[in-house]
Formats: structure tokens, sequence, C-alpha cells
């Protein structure tokens, strides 16, 4: 395979994110890391050598046309391939500094929370449960635990003053944002470091959109977020730094502000602008 | 105020909608209401059928029929309550042996097996239902029984003896074999309905349950969970076939009209005693008595099938 590594930079040097390909045991600052990280379907290439470096408490976007690999990215960082029949990973990565391999898979994902496109909350469980559920499979059966954790996330999340009155109602019962919300508390409740989360905003309306994005701005404080997106205001509005993959490839990897007003690559302008996609 | 303009906007357009359908439509609709009603008209013309068949039986016996277990063609007295025992308790421990299989073989071809295996297994579990249950009671009349005779029965009567349930004479025949029976009959029918329950859980449920860190047998609880009314369901197709099936058990469980605590006992079901004395029925109150026994299998089988049904509410209800 041809090494094709991007170089990325940023608009002041002394937040360098520069990658030099070879993995530095002593970086505190970064939450996720991937050299030459390459996935196959079958014998099709879906995302071909991917270096990227996710700064701690950062929120990074991807971006990119359908079927360029953004998701397939994505779900590659908490091994979710592993349920896919036919999907191979090749290459390295590194969530703080700790090499990710299939043995320890069920920490990893304790570790690096998952959001989905649709909201995805436990049809036979309450909303109570469901925030609890990441807890119980954690081995947790302390009641005021359970109490303690489902208000603050459900508050984090702005819904406790909408459900406190029928914690015990089916999830299903809530609408599609609100479902959406408490699938992300349910993912904060057992503390991940990292968020990932997959166009969580395309199956809702415009006010639980900019309630979502909100949060995301928020857990900035707490968490590393890195989230694809198919909608370009949004990673401008939500997001420190952006990639944005095409065919299966990291054309480009800066700051935001910088890829989206005067990007390195000409691909990365044609697509920011508009004129494919 | 809102509200109910809509409401009442809503109605005046299917009023408007319904005013312009095209004789088609109606035809067509007219003509799956026939054949909806044909269907419960048919149950209610069974239903009457027998009630009306029974009549003598009924009024010889009273409620007597259900509460007596005498059953002596000779005196011609008759009492039912040995069948509905024996149709009951062979049916509900053939559920309670077959679910646990059932949902093991499911989660099995499910979530753990391999494609390649998974098609040819399935098939097999498929064709064991459609096994004729003539041979089902031959192969539990020539294999089943001599080895629970020589195997199991002994096996379970040192092990468990103590309970009056293992106690008592091995024929290898009788409850507890009837039941065996039973079990791999429903098997099939219980095990691929909860399969098609299970694969029908979106993927995104899963990957849910697997982005929480949750292990490969804890999403599959998770699964199980999600799936329980229609398991559920399947039990009680698969009780209902139980109830309802006649020759295997026949065969097997011994035909001693008897209510025995033990399990070894031989014992008679309700559709047995009706395909052995029907066709040598001699007086008249003895069929009138064998239909009050269809009757009564009738009222058993809608009374199971409603309170499983109940049971599924209130089961899927609570979340």
């Amino acid at each position: 395979m041809e090494n094709d590594t991007i170089i990325t930079d940023t608009i002041d040097d002394s937040e360098d994110i520069h990658d030099s390909g070879k993995h530095d045991t002593a970086d505190t600052k970064t939450a996720l890391r991937t050299i030459n990280l390459s996935v196959k379907f079958f014998d099709k290439l879906a995302i071909k050598n991917i270096n990227i470096r996710v700064k701690k408490n950062n929120v990074a976007a991807i971006i990119g046309p359908s079927g360029c690999g953004k998701s397939t990215f994505l779900r590659s960082i908490n091994l979710m391939h592993d349920l896919t029949p036919g999907a191979k990973v090749y290459g390295d990565i590194y969530v703080h500094n700790e090499h990710i391999t299939d043995n320890n898979v069920v920490d990893l994902r304790k570790k690096v929370g998952m959001v989905f496109q649709k909201p995805n909350p436990f049809p036979t469980m309450s909303i109570y449960d469901n925030v609890a559920a990441g807890l119980k499979l954690n081995g947790i059966r302390n009641k005021s635990l359970f109490d303690e954790t489902v208000e603050k996330n459900l508050t984090y999340t702005g819904l406790w003053d909408e459900v406190k009155d029928r914690l015990k109602s089916p999830a299903i019962s809530l609408s599609g944002g609100q479902q959406q919300r408490l699938c992300i508390a349910r993912t904060i409740a057992v503390k991940p470091e990292i968020i990932l989360m997959d166009e969580p905003t395309s199956a809702l309306d415009p006010v639980s959109t900019s309630k979502i994005e909100e949060l995301i701005i928020n857990f900035k404080k707490h968490y590393t977020i890195i989230i694809v997106t198919h909608n370009m205001q949004q990673a401008g509005r939500i997001s420190d730094y952006t990639a944005f993959f095409y065919l299966g490839k990291l054309v480009e990897y800066s700051r935001t502000r910088r890829l989206f007003t005067n990007p390195r690559e000409k691909l990365t302008e044609e697509y920011v602008t508009g004129k494919f996609g | 105020m809102q509200e109910s303009d809509i409401k009442i906007s809503e109605e005046i357009s299917t009023k408007e909608i319904r005013s312009k359908r095209k004789p088609g439509d109606i035809f067509f609709e007219n003509l799956t209401l026939l054949f909806a009603l044909l269907l419960i008209g048919l149950v209610l013309f069974i239903a009457i059928e027998i009630y009306g068949d029974s009549a003598e039986s009924i009024e010889h016996f009273g409620f007597s029929f259900i509460f007596s277990s005498d059953w002596n063609p000779v005196t011609e007295k008759f009492g039912a309550l040995a069948f509905i025992y024996g149709t009951i308790v062979s049916s509900i421990l053939a559920l309670l042996i077959s679910l646990p299989v059932s949902i093991g073989v499911a989660v099995f071809l499910s979530e753990i097996v391999h494609k390649s295996v998974r098609t040819p297994v399935s098939f097999l579990v498929e064709i064991l239902a459609a096994i004729p249950s003539i041979i089902y009671g031959f192969w539990g009349i020539y294999v089943l029984a001599p080895f629970m005779a020589s195997t199991v029965q002994p096996a379970l009567s040192s092990l468990f003896g103590f309970l009056p349930l293992f106690q008592g004479p091995i024929f290898g025949t009788g409850m507890l074999t009837a039941s065996l029976i039973l079990a791999i009959m429903i098997t099939p029918i219980i095990s691929s309905i909860t399969r098609d329950v299970l694969k029908a859980i979106p993927v995104s449920q899963r990957e849910a349950a697997y982005a929480l860190g949750a292990t490969r047998w804890e999403a599959i609880k998770m699964a199980l969970l999600n799936a329980r009314s229609g398991i559920l369901g399947g039990a009680v197709l698969g009780l209902g076939r139980a109830i309802g099936e006649t020759m295997a058990v026949t065969m097997v469980i011994g035909n001693k009209a008897q209510i025995k605590a033990s399990l070894f006992e031989p014992a008679y079901s309700m559709a047995s005693v009706i395909a052995n004395e029907f066709a040598e029925a001699s007086g008249s109150l003895h069929i009138s008595s064998l239909i009050e026994i269809g009757l009564l299998l009738f009222g058993v089988t809608f009374i199971v099938n409603t309170f499983a049904r109940i049971l599924i509410y209130s089961v899927t209800r609570k979340t």
C-alpha cells in the first residue's frame, strides 16, 4: 500500500498537530491517533491510509460526499467493524496513547462512546433504564447511584425537565429529538473519554438539531468529540478541526476556520464551495 | 379548540375520499370482509354443532363431567377430568422442556453460527416440523420409550426419587415420554419463530448494546429481552399445537384414565381418548360424552390461548 501521509498544519504553530507518522508515547494532549488506518470490506478498500490526530477536548468534524468513508473511519475507532461480516481493519489506532487491539474491545467501547445516526434507545426499556443500561453492563447494582446518574445525565442533556415525571415510561414514547438526547445521555452515563457521533442530527428537526449542537459545544470541557456530518454549516458551527474525506482518502485535515475559508487543497475548496458533492 | 378543528377537517376529508372510491375498491373490500366473516362463522358453526351433539352427555352428567375422573363405558359412567389433566400437564411440561431448547437453537442460528452452517441447520430444524406425527409416534414407541425405560427413568428415579414426580413403576411409556415427544414436535415451531423475531431486531439495536461496551452474551441477552413478546407468541403457538396433538401422544402416553403425581405413570389425553374410542363407541351416551370431550378440548384451547395472550400483553405493556 502506498503511504500518503497527510501533512496537517494549523494557523497558530504553537498548537501544531503536524503528523510525524510516528507514535509519540509521551504525548498527553492527543486523544485519538490513527496511523495508516485502512478498512477493507471483502476485497473493496473503503478507506485508505488515514493518518489523523485529534487533540483532547476538541471537536473534530468529518465531512465529505456520500460513500467517501466518513462513517467507515468513525466506526473503525471503536472497532464496530468487528460486527460487520467481511470487514478488515489495517493500521494502528491509539486512544490516549493506548494501542487499540481486539483483546480489550469491551473496555475500549466503554471509553469510546458512540451516538448513531438514527436514535436507537432500547425499545423495551424505560427512559430511566436506558440511561442506566451502561452502568448495569458494568456490573453496578447500586440503586442510589443509578438515580444520581440518571438525573445528572438527563439534566446535562436538557431532558430532565421534560421527562422527570415519566422516567418509567418507555423510551420510544419520546419524540425523535428527545430520543437522540436520551441516547447521548446513555452514552455519557458510562463516562467515556471520546464520543463518536455518526450524523447525530440528520434524522432530526432544526430545533432538536440546534439543541444537540449546543450540547456538543458544551461537551468539549469533558470529552473529545469526533463527529461525522453531511452538513458543512454544522461542521463550521461546532468543530475545531475538520477533516475532508474523498473516495476513501483523507484529503485535508485543518482547523475548521482554515478549511472553510482558505483550504490548502483545490479539491477541498471545490467541495466546500459546492462545486461537487 | 384547534385540535377539534383538525379532527373535524380530518373527518371531512376521509368522508370525501370514501365517497370517491372506485367500484372495484368497494368490491374488493367487501370480498375480504366476506372471507373474514366466513372464518368466524366456521368457528361458531363448529362450536354450535359440537355443543348440540354433546347435549345428551351434558344433560346427563352436568358439571360433574368435568370434575369426575371416572371413565367406564361398561357402566356408562363418564367423567373427563383425567383427560383434561393429561392434556394440560403433558402440554405444559412439553412447553417447559421445549422453550429453553428452542431459544438456544434460535440464538445459535441467528447470533452465533456462521452463515454457511446456518442455512442447512435451519432447514433441518424446519424439516422436524414437517414430519407426520404418526412417525413421531412410531419413533416414540420403538426408540424413545425403550430408551426412557432403560436409561432416563432409572436415572431420574435414583437421582430425584424422593420427589413424588419420579416415583413408581417404570414402563417407558407414560406422561413424561408423551411430554418429551410433544417437546420435540413443538421445538421447530418455537425456535423458528424465535429465530425470525431475533433476526428482525434492527442492527442499530445490536450496535447500541455493543457501543455501550456489552459483551456478546450481554448483547444477546438484550436482544432476547427485546424479542420477548415474539418469543412468547411462538410459545403460545407451540402450546396450541401440543394441546391438540393426537397421534404421537396416543401412541406413547399409555392411555390410562387416571390422575397420578408420578410422571412415569401412564395417562390419557383428550384428543387421544376421542381417537381411540370414537370408532367403537357403542351407546349414544358414550358418543355424546366423547363429543363433549371435544367441546372441552375446544374450550381448553381457547382458555389457554386467551391466558397466554393476556400474559404476553402484560409482559409487553409494562415497558
